[in-house]
């Protein structure tokens, strides 16, 4: 793999490099477009760096085997799509109740169900959000370029490393097969510290003092890990407040290190009057509108990109809302991510879906033509 | 001892036949790893003082195989059903003998879906009442270990719950073989499946468990006839085939740690 040099490559390989270079040594998958290019890469790649490649039986089975090699101590990724992310999300949420991180790649295509497996599509937000069942939390990427998906997913190892949560890159199918340039460092210097060499002797793994490192199998520390509402050291309870208790664990450790969970970007005018909420490849759209008309024509807007979708920037959203007379928001789906605009915006500003769902990105055309609306 | 199973179950026996094989095969505590699936039977991963896994319903084969793939020096032994193994993780059943990966199976037939409270599955043998074929089922049942044989695995062996000590011989036998070994353990459920069938309580199935078995070396002496309607015990086949994580390890060029075989 060149280092230092610029390289071309694939949102889909960026993924696959940038788990390499957070440490990742274990991909277990299952052929499905457009994904399977995250597949390929990490089967040529990680036999020759000491790493395991397994093409599973099915997509249940390769969100099994991750983590099953997370509770064994490996860094685990998985990649899929739509019908695959569907078949994934059982164990998602057991690897959320258990605490096992691991990170998923989800390359949406047109659905719903076969739908156009070749087409672009942004409709697997509400999916990730709450494809598996009960009140669980989740970390959900989505970049919106090649270099944001091979640092994202650099982020997404580690952030799971730290949290035991998984996490959920969303990519689609633009970001997925685009080729753009990337620099890959030589020595990555991304990986978080090795946690597990020093544990105290009094370790639990599911402290009710908080969050511990995951100490994995076969190291003299017997616990017990199942999909089950467990006690400090993963025994099955159904005791109420115990069940409670352990809720409300997984949830706080997100909100604890929401500043590194939350990520977002904005450009554009600092009192803008109309902003683009957007993600993924319709960062891209909304870019070359606010090049055009702040930077060409100091015109009062503003594109505030989601690099996080879950949980959701509402601090950043309501910012915006403050300022703004109203707030686009371009999606490749029928509205998805702007109920929740809506919901945090709560009337403060005007907030305007621009949907499409025809296999068809959103052109910055059709975005210019809303914000024309706005600014006259 | 707390549990959650019924009086006259067969899981404790089971489970204390799989200890008493761990014991015998001389491991080192911290190098075993009990995964199971859903069921009655996979509870036992619970009451284990080992590194335990319990996983979701028909996967534990699978996690089992991405753990044995990052950590081959580990001693996996898999606890599943016969309805968590046969019909929701059938798929990664024939798949894991297929790969011939170093997990030993122990499939604790009952044949009925006990934790639901009754409902037949694919060991539960043609004409047997479940509360979800109350006058009978219509289906015909699999042979659980030429199911694996078939898709290649190369250790399987049939013991029961009345003989534990023959049963724990099994296991043993299966921990000291490389590749992916099956135990199938035959095991009364007199709540869900000895009640509606009339097979009598504990004692009675336990009777007849025993009486209907026979050994394979015993059975090769016997006449086909009078081998009407017994099942047969002990180890029914054992083939050398290249084991998986061995094989995927030696690839990578890289060593597992400790490895003793087994």
């Amino acid at each position: 793999m060149p280092e230092t040099k610029p390289v071309l490559m694939q949102g889909n390989e960026a993924c696959a490099e940038g788990a390499i270079s957070a440490g990742v040594r274990f991909y277990a998958g299952y052929p499905i477009t457009p994904s399977t290019e995250v597949a390929e890469r990490m089967a040529a790649r990680l036999p020759d760096i000491g790493g395991v490649f397994i093409q599973m039986e099915d997509e249940i089975a390769s969100m099994a085997a991750v983590i099953g090699a997370s509770i064994g101590g490996m860094r685990t990724l998985t990649a899929t799509s739509g019908p695959g992310f569907s078949l994934k999300q059982e164990n998602l949420g057991y690897a959320i109740m258990a605490e096992i991180p691991c990170v998923i790649v989800d390359v949406q295509r047109m659905g719903p169900s076969t739908g156009v497996p070749t087409a672009p599509s942004q409709g697997d937000v509400m999916q990730a959000r709450w494809g598996t069942h009960g009140d669980h939390p989740v970390i959900v990427f989505s970049p919106a370029s090649v270099y944001e998906s091979y640092y994202l997913t650099i982020a997404a190892v580690n952030l799971s490393q730290k949290l035991r949560q998984p996490v959920i890159i969303l990519l689609d199918e633009v970001i997925g097969h685009m080729r753009e340039k990337v620099t890959i460092p030589r020595d990555s210097k991304l990986m978080v510290e090795k946690i597990s060499d020093k544990v105290p002797a009094d370790w639990k793994p599911y402290d009710e003092k908080g969050l511990t490192p995951l100490v994995p199998f076969g190291f003299g520390h017997y616990y017990h890990v199942t999909g089950l509402f467990h006690d400090q050291y993963g025994f099955p309870t159904g005791d109420p407040p115990q069940v409670e208790r352990a809720l409300d664990r997984i949830h706080e450790k997100l909100e604890k290190y929401r500043d590194e969970v939350v990520l977002t970007n904005y450009i554009g005018h600092k009192e803008p009057r109309v902003v683009i909420v957007t993600y993924g490849c319709t960062v891209r759209s909304a870019r070359a509108v606010v090049k055009k008309a702040y930077w060409n024509n100091r015109q009062p807007v503003g594109l505030l990109s989601l690099q996080t979708l879950w949980p959701f920037p509402e601090r950043e959203v309501k910012e915006i809302a403050k300022k703004a007379d109203a707030i686009i928001v371009p999606e490749m789906n029928m509205g998805q991510i702007v109920s929740e605009v809506e919901r945090h915006v709560k009337g403060e500003a005007e907030v305007i879906p621009l949907n499409r769902y025809d296999g068809e990105m959103i052109s910055p055309d059709q975005i210019s033509e809303v914000m024309g609306g706005w600014l006259s | 001892m707390p549990h959650i199973w019924c009086p006259g179950c067969g899981n404790g026996i089971v489970t204390a036949a799989l200890v008493r094989a761990i014991e015998r095969a001389d491991y080192d505590q911290k190098d075993v790893v009990i995964v199971s699936g859903i069921g009655c039977s996979s509870r036992a991963a619970g009451y284990l003082n080992f590194n335990t896994l319990h996983t979701t319903h028909g996967r534990a084969l699978s996690f089992a195989t991405g753990l044995k793939m990052a950590r081959p020096e580990l001693k996996l032994f898999v606890i599943m059903g016969d309805g968590d193994c046969s019909a929701i993780g059938g798929n990664h059943f024939i798949h894991s003998a297929r790969r011939n990966i170093d997990l030993n199976a122990i499939v604790v037939n009952n044949h009925i879906y006990g934790m639901t409270g009754g409902q037949h599955s694919p060991l539960t043998p043609s004409g047997k009442k479940a509360t979800t074929a109350p006058r009978g089922t219509l289906e015909r049942e699999f042979n659980i270990l030429e199911l694996a044989r078939g898709a290649g695995a190369t250790f399987g062996a049939r013991g029961n719950a009345a003989q534990p000590r023959q049963l724990e011989q099994f296991i043993t036998r299966a921990a000291n073989h490389k590749g992916f070994s099956i135990v199938e353990a035959l095991s009364p459920c007199p709540i869900a499946y000895g009640r509606r069938n009339k097979l009598g309580g504990p004692v009675d199935m336990l009777k007849d468990l025993k009486e209907n078995s026979i050994s394979i070396e015993k059975a090769a002496r016997k006449e086909e006839a009078e081998l009407e309607g017994k099942t047969l015990t002990g180890v029914i086949y054992q083939d050398e085939v290249p084991e998986y994580s061995t094989e995927y390890y030696h690839f990578i060029g890289k060593e597992i740690p400790g490895n003793t075989g087994g």
